[in-house]
């Protein structure tokens, strides 16, 4: 327990380091896959390629894109921006395909009730389409963010400093708290974006957490005894 | 009016959906548009607001070519009414009523106080206005359809099989509401039905269609029944079977009217009054 004890703030300072590294390429990767998933589902033909490709963008071994980005992108290969952009692929990889499922999700009868209400095509995006295909993107999102944390500590491969630096220490100097805390903390902060981010969907989507006694009811209400 | 002049759709697939139909659509009185799935009703009805644009051949509203008015405005002023509602479910009643008002900019407070007023003209409690759409019962839900497209007091109302995903007692019901809310509003209704019994009960006007929009017949029901044009509309109508016909059958001195399956159906009462 000493080496916790010594090294409390270390921890802290590395968790910390850990979560903003990890929420930026979620956000960014949500941002970017809305287009995206959008045109995929706008354009029938085009649907199962686009995903087929940008879901393969997931595959890339992440050590492989910390190498391949910084000549492609001319930045340095110890810079944080390439750890960032990287987890931002993965993101978008993950995520696409639960934005173009999300809209393909929304009911018919309701595409077709906003367009003759008088909805226009940017505003029946936002204020239709969007918030309906709200739980599905929810789901992916949850999936992103865990992935999002987990990758994060392969970054310390390049220099760039997060949890992953306990697993690295920790093995080099054969401290087996070191890494033991190192997981630990990495379960721990996915395991608290995820909270927040079922948090936000239930504030965000209130329509969704109707436990509709009332289906239940009609049906007792209108059952009819059997003759 | 709504005037359609030798109006023409084919999709992109080669579909005729309709072929060269003039109608002329009278204002203020129910037509109803009936014909079996694929008379291209539907079609027919949402050109009326743009959601689909005709190939060939103009359609006007009260002499005005909807082709240069926008779509978004001019859907925004006729009211749209479809099979399972289409309610936003996201949304509460009472937002989902006032969408076309917040559309249009007007404030929330106003916005509420208007839709409530619409809850009570369609025959819905106020309690509900708080709830989400999956919280009601279909008929409810139906309810709130047509206050939601009454929201900015449009003069057209168009109404795509409204009461077709309800069970027959709610149907009726909420039949019985359209006629006494057009009874006070009096709506130029354009309602799209493949139940002829509905046509007959609503339509101040029935129009017939066969394939590709061919109008078969157009007229008021009693015409319809009195003088089916062709064997076509004959057999869409019941008359061929004789399902329309009615007997009477005098018993204890008081005339008994005998439906086309020979059961009882009601007794005559005796009027010198000419029948309507």
């Amino acid at each position: 327990m000493n080496w916790l004890v010594n090294n409390l703030d270390l921890v802290l300072e590395l968790s910390l380091q850990h979560v903003r590294l990890a929420v930026l390429p979620i956000v960014l990767g949500f941002a970017l896959s809305l287009p995206i998933g959008w045109l995929a589902w706008r354009f029938r033909f085009s649907r199962g390629l686009v995903l087929t490709v940008i879901g393969l963008l997931y595959t890339i071994p992440s050590l492989a894109l910390f190498v391949l980005l910084p000549p492609a992108l001319g930045i340095s290969f110890l810079s944080e921006l390439n750890v960032t952009i990287a987890l931002t692929v993965y993101a978008v990889a993950l995520m696409t395909r639960s934005v173009t499922e999300g809209l393909a999700a929304v009911g018919p009868s309701v595409r077709v009730a906003a367009t003759a209400m008088g909805y226009s095509t940017w505003g029946r995006f936002w204020r239709v389409e969007f918030p309906l295909a709200g739980p599905v993107m929810l789901a992916g999102l949850r999936v992103v963010a865990v992935s999002t944390v987990s990758l994060v500590t392969v970054g310390v491969f390049v220099g760039v400093r997060s949890l992953g630096y306990l697993f690295t220490d920790g093995l080099q100097r054969g401290i087996v708290l070191e890494i033991v805390t190192g997981i630990v903390m990495t379960v721990v902060i996915a395991l608290l974006l995820d909270l927040v981010l079922v948090v936000l969907g239930r504030i965000l989507m209130p329509w969704q957490r109707l436990f509709a006694p009332s289906a239940t009811v009609r049906r007792l209400q209108t059952a009819r005894p059997a003759a | 009016m709504i005037e359609f002049r030798s109006v023409s759709k084919e999709f992109d697939d080669g579909t005729v959906a309709v072929d060269d139909i003039s109608l002329v659509i009278p204002a203020r009185r129910v037509t109803v548009l009936v014909g079996s799935s694929g008379s291209g009703k539907t079609t027919l009805l949402q050109m009326i607001n743009r959601m689909v644009e005709p190939t060939s051949g103009t359609i006007e509203i009260d002499g005005e070519n909807i082709a240069g008015i926008a779509p978004v405005p001019l859907r925004r002023r006729i009211g749209y009414v479809i099979q399972n509602s289409g309610l936003l479910p996201h949304r509460t009643i009472i937002d989902n009523v006032a969408t076309v008002l917040y559309l249009e900019g007007v404030r929330k407070p106003q916005a509420h106080e208007r839709a409530l007023e619409l809850l009570s003209t369609v025959g819905l409690d106020h309690a509900l206005a708080t709830r989400y759409p999956s919280q009601l019962s279909g008929g409810q839900q139906q309810r709130v359809g047509v206050a939601r497209a009454l929201a900015v007091n449009p003069n057209i109302l168009l109404m795509d099989e409204p009461f077709g995903a309800v069970d027959p007692i709610v149907r009726a019901e909420l039949q019985q509401e359209l006629l006494r809310l057009q009874r006070e509003l009096a709506k130029t209704i354009v309602f799209v039905t493949h139940d002829i019994d509905e046509a007959f009960l609503l339509g101040d006007n029935v129009v017939i269609l066969g394939e590709g929009a061919k109008i078969a017949q157009q007229g008021s029901p009693s015409e319809l029944l009195a003088n089916p044009a062709t064997e076509f509309v004959a057999s869409f109508i019941g008359a061929d079977r004789g399902r329309r016909e009615l007997t009477i059958r005098r018993v204890n001195g008081r005339s008994v009217v005998i439906d086309g399956t020979g059961r009882p159906a009601g007794v005559l009462a005796e009027t010198d009054g000419p029948a309507s």
